[in-house]
């Protein structure tokens, strides 16, 4: 290591950032040596986004100073920051959905070149990452996880020498996981620097060497990952101890309450996944899994269960014996069935609209924010400031926008909402993607409490760990297909792996030894690199 | 801003007006003081407005609706003649008849009548997805031939000298005036009153919430649970059916029969009314009030001033198009291209140059 340059690739001096009302960042400085992966934490709000996107030039600091390879920079744009060797995977993604997958990563250049040498040089990108990625396809046919590794090539395209990576791997499955880390670690020790943002402390403690934390825009801390425990990491970004989740073992389960079995639906033209023949039912008490790779019909399977798609399903929902396959999205809700999808922005919520407003969206009938076909403000009113204190949404209140809030606080909006009607059965997409360590714990533990009294919950989510903490049991979707459900307890990681990656039946049992349930089941250590 | 950016557009369409006209050859500003500002200081004109921004004010409301939920229903001009049409059916049947149920029922035909030919573009849409702006805009040629062909065969007054017209309606047909010895009549309260309505509707009932979701964001409506054919149904019944009673009104109103030169244009004037009210009803009573200042307006100019008739479409246009422009760049920012400097492009070369000790970095652009 100390044969590389003397000066760091990047150190930051005393930045800091305000803006009207809040100081995003408060003179933050620390330093990332080349060649490292230093991860960078805090919960929500606590100013990394801030503090990225001065790296990235989005932003500019009021104060403070960057230094890049010992050199006083000031990064004006994205594009100043690509020029000199800053790389950034975003969280959000930055993509038109009408054109294919080449097209926008050519708009991402600063200087494309020409279309075939482009799709060679993506082509070696995709190769030797291992990265699978058809470059003609269209990204509106492509799923959350296929949409992120487009990011990742245009960033790996640039040949970066510092890789800011927000949550990468909030959509990958384990094995991808570890394909990532593999090429991370590869980056890393080909001399880039990589600047690591995740909110699974479990990944950062094998990933990082080094991590900085940030609290209320300060930093509060540094540690070296690789000696912290995931629970130590999660206090100091807290500031405070870590709430263990209540132990769910000693709830009794009920009779199967919310049954579907033999559902079929057509996928979306022309590109989604059909549904075939999925079957699963869940006891009062219980949440049920559904693990998987994002794309493999998870979307669809949602919205066949709450009643957006109608069109061409076969199969029956059934709640309590109540068949609901021909009722339409109001009656199911009625009947018990909430749900919450994926995507919060424009899917669960309206991000142009009130809070109070975006409470009338799903919860006029069964709060009563309605009558007559007339709006009740102050009930909806009321209802949404329940909700908001009841989940601690970090808000102005009911009037705010709900596109003003922080995607975690949308979150616990949105999953307040839909508990706090006390459904019978709920159904939830990807519960806590993109939200922070103390509000994921959070919205956890409310899916609990809703089980505890006696509901029924199916959790639909691509990060194995939460569904091995939660569920009592799961089943893994692939190309539309549902597997056998299967207890979580002694279940077999590699087993839910392989299914996660299509691979089914007689030819897992060949397969031998599993490794058995783990929270942390992590990849391997990071390899030395060769001198 | 998004509510300053009708006031610049009226105030470019003014300039720009004025600078045309004059480079036509005609006295540009003394245009736009007999079209905009003269009818204003002419309490005589008044009533004129008030009787030109009625209808102009309840398609607009009507429209509005529609376009909050992204349904385009181009075919408000077609919707106002089939009212105007169903209101004379009406009429001609109960030519002998006396009493005041007559009214109501032409009203009401005309209701049903705009709604029926806005009916024609939902089925479309909602069956087999046809582009409703299409749909909605080929009927109105046929709404104008329908029109001619009653003018001139079955509906013509057999006592009308062959002149393509129905006969007069009676006195229990006709709209009654508001306001004695002047041309303001029943419309124009009613107007005022679906506006109100409408914006009642639009914020307070789940429909109206219904509509604004499906505009701002369709996959949430979904989720909400509001399919998308009602919405296009709720959307092009409104359309339709307020556009027709603006027909019907007009009919039974000022024009007291039918005739040829019924359809003034009022269907595609409120479209701009509609947007440069901000599809907010009460906006649109203001918007309203400017559109028929240009027709208004215009019509003088003809007589004082010998300005082309055409002119009037043309400041309506010129409204039209600076709202546009102005909405797009009260959102947007026009940035001049900026190069990254030639040297930092190549990240290779700006590397050999970083470590060479050159400080390629070093303040480069700082803007704000």
């Amino acid at each position: 290591m100390t044969a590389k340059a003397a000066a760091p690739r990047l150190e930051l001096k005393g930045i800091s950032k305000r803006f009207p009302g809040v100081v995003a960042n408060d003179q933050v400085s620390f330093a990332v040596p080349a060649g490292t992966i230093h991860a960078l934490l805090g919960e929500n709000g606590a100013g990394k986004s801030t503090l990225v996107k001065i790296i990235y030039g989005v932003q500019s600091a009021d104060e403070g100073a960057i230094v890049f390879d010992g050199n006083l920079v000031q990064i004006g744009s994205p594009k100043e920051a690509r020029a000199l060797g800053i790389g950034m995977v975003f969280q959000h993604f930055s993509l038109f959905e009408a054109m294919t997958v080449l097209e926008n990563i050519a708009l991402g250049m600063d200087d494309p070149p020409p279309r075939r040498q482009l799709e060679a040089r993506v082509r070696e990108v995709l190769d030797s990452y291992g990265l699978s990625l058809d470059p003609h396809r269209y990204v509106h046919t492509l799923s959350v996880g296929e949409r992120q590794r487009i990011e990742i090539v245009r960033a790996l395209l640039q040949e970066p020498r510092l890789l800011i990576m927000d949550e990468p791997t909030s959509v990958l499955t384990p094995q991808e996981v570890e394909e990532l880390f593999k090429t991370l670690w590869r980056l890393a020790n080909e001399g880039c620097s990589i600047l690591y943002i995740s909110h699974k402390l479990h990944e950062i403690e094998v990933l990082c060497e080094s991590a900085t934390i940030l609290r209320g825009g300060k930093v509060v801390g540094s540690c070296d990952p690789r000696r912290e425990s995931a629970k130590s990491m999660a206090e100091m970004m807290i500031g405070g101890s870590l709430k263990d989740l209540s132990d769910k073992s000693d709830c009794s389960y009920g009779e199967d309450r919310f049954t579907v079995s033999g559902l079929s639906a057509p996928g979306e033209p022309p590109f989604g996944t059909s549904l075939k023949d999925v079957s699963f039912s869940v006891r009062s008490g219980e949440i049920f899994g559904i693990a998987g790779v994002a794309g493999n019909g998870q979307n669809e399977l949602l919205a066949v269960i709450s009643g957006e798609t109608q069109a061409g399903v076969t199969g029956s929902i059934r709640l309590e014996g109540r068949e609901l396959s021909q009722l339409s999205v109001g009656a199911r809700r009625k009947a018990g069935l909430a749900s919450s999808p994926e995507e919060r922005n424009g899917h669960a919520a309206v991000p142009a609209m009130s809070l109070a407003e975006n409470a009338i969206l799903s919860a006029r009938s069964r709060m009563g924010l309605a009558s007559g076909g007339v709006i009740k403000g102050g009930a909806a009113k009321d209802y949404a400031t329940r909700v908001i204190e009841a989940f601690s949404v970090k808000a102005t209140g009911p009037a705010a926008a709900a596109g003003s809030l922080s995607g975690g606080n949308l979150q616990k909006f949105v999953m307040g909402r839909e508990i706090m009607q006390n459904p019978a059965v709920f159904v939830v997409s990807q519960p806590t993607w993109g939200v922070d360590a103390g509000a994921a714990s959070f919205i956890r533990q409310a899916m609990i409490d809703l089980v505890a009294k006696g509901a029924s919950v199916v959790v639909v989510s691509q990060d194995l760990d939460e569904l091995l903490e939660l569920c009592d049991r799961l089943a893994v979707i692939n190309e539309g297909r549902l597997s056998e459900a299967m207890d979580v307890k002694g279940i077999d990681i590699e087993k839910v792996g392989l299914l996660m990656g299509g691979v089914h039946g007689s030819e897992i049992d060949g397969a031998g030894a599993g490794r058995a349930a783990d929270p942390s089941h992590a990849p391997a250590k990071r390899p030395e690199p060769a001198l | 801003m998004m509510l300053a950016a009708p006031v610049i557009a009226v105030a470019l369409t003014l300039v720009v007006g004025a600078v045309l006209f004059t480079l036509l050859g005609h006295d540009g500003l003394g245009a736009i003081l007999e079209i905009f500002v003269k009818p204003l200081f002419n309490p005589y004109r008044w009533q004129d407005l008030l009787v030109k921004a009625a209808p102009l004010a309840m398609i607009a409301t009507g429209l509005a609706i529609g376009f909050r939920a992204n349904v385009w229903n181009i075919g408000a001009e077609g919707q106002y003649i089939l009212g105007g049409l169903a209101g004379t059916g009406i009429a001609l049947a109960t030519l002998d008849m006396s009493g005041g149920w007559i009214l109501p029922l032409m009203l009401l035909a005309g209701i049903v009548g705009g709604m029926a030919w806005a009916a024609i573009p939902a089925v479309l849409k909602t069956t087999l997805g046809v582009n409703e702006i299409l749909s909605s805009l080929m009927l109105n040629y046929v709404a104008i031939q329908l029109l001619y062909y009653l003018m001139r065969g079955p509906w013509k007054d057999p006592m009308g000298f062959n002149f393509p017209q129905t006969a007069m309606f009676t006195a229990d047909q006709t709209l009654p005036m508001v306001v004695p010895g002047t041309l303001i009549h029943l419309g124009v309260p009613l107007a005022v009153a679906v506006a109100l309505t409408a914006f009642f509707v639009m914020t307070r009932t789940i429909t109206g919430f219904q509509m604004r979701v499906v505009g701002l964001a369709p996959k949430a409506a979904a989720f909400g649970g509001f399919g998308a054919a009602s919405t296009v149904w709720i959307a092009l019944m409104a359309g339709g059916g307020l556009a027709g009673f603006a027909g019907i009104l007009e009919a039974s109103g000022p024009f007291g029969q039918m005739v040829p030169q019924f359809p003034t244009g009022y269907g595609y004037t409120a479209i701009i009314v509609a947007f440069l009210g901000r599809l907010n009803p009460l906006g649109i009573l203001l918007a309203a009030m400017v559109l028929a200042l240009t027709y208004v307006g215009g019509e003088s100019a003809q007589t004082t001033i010998g300005l082309p008739s055409a002119a009037t479409g043309v400041f309506q246009a010129m409204m039209l198009f600076f709202l546009l422009a102005t909405d797009i760049l009260v959102r947007y920012r026009v940035v001049s291209g900026r190069a990254a400097p030639k040297t930092a492009r190549a990240p290779g070369k700006a590397e050999a140059e970083a470590k060479s000790g050159a400080k390629t970095g070093e303040t480069k652009v700082v803007t704000a």
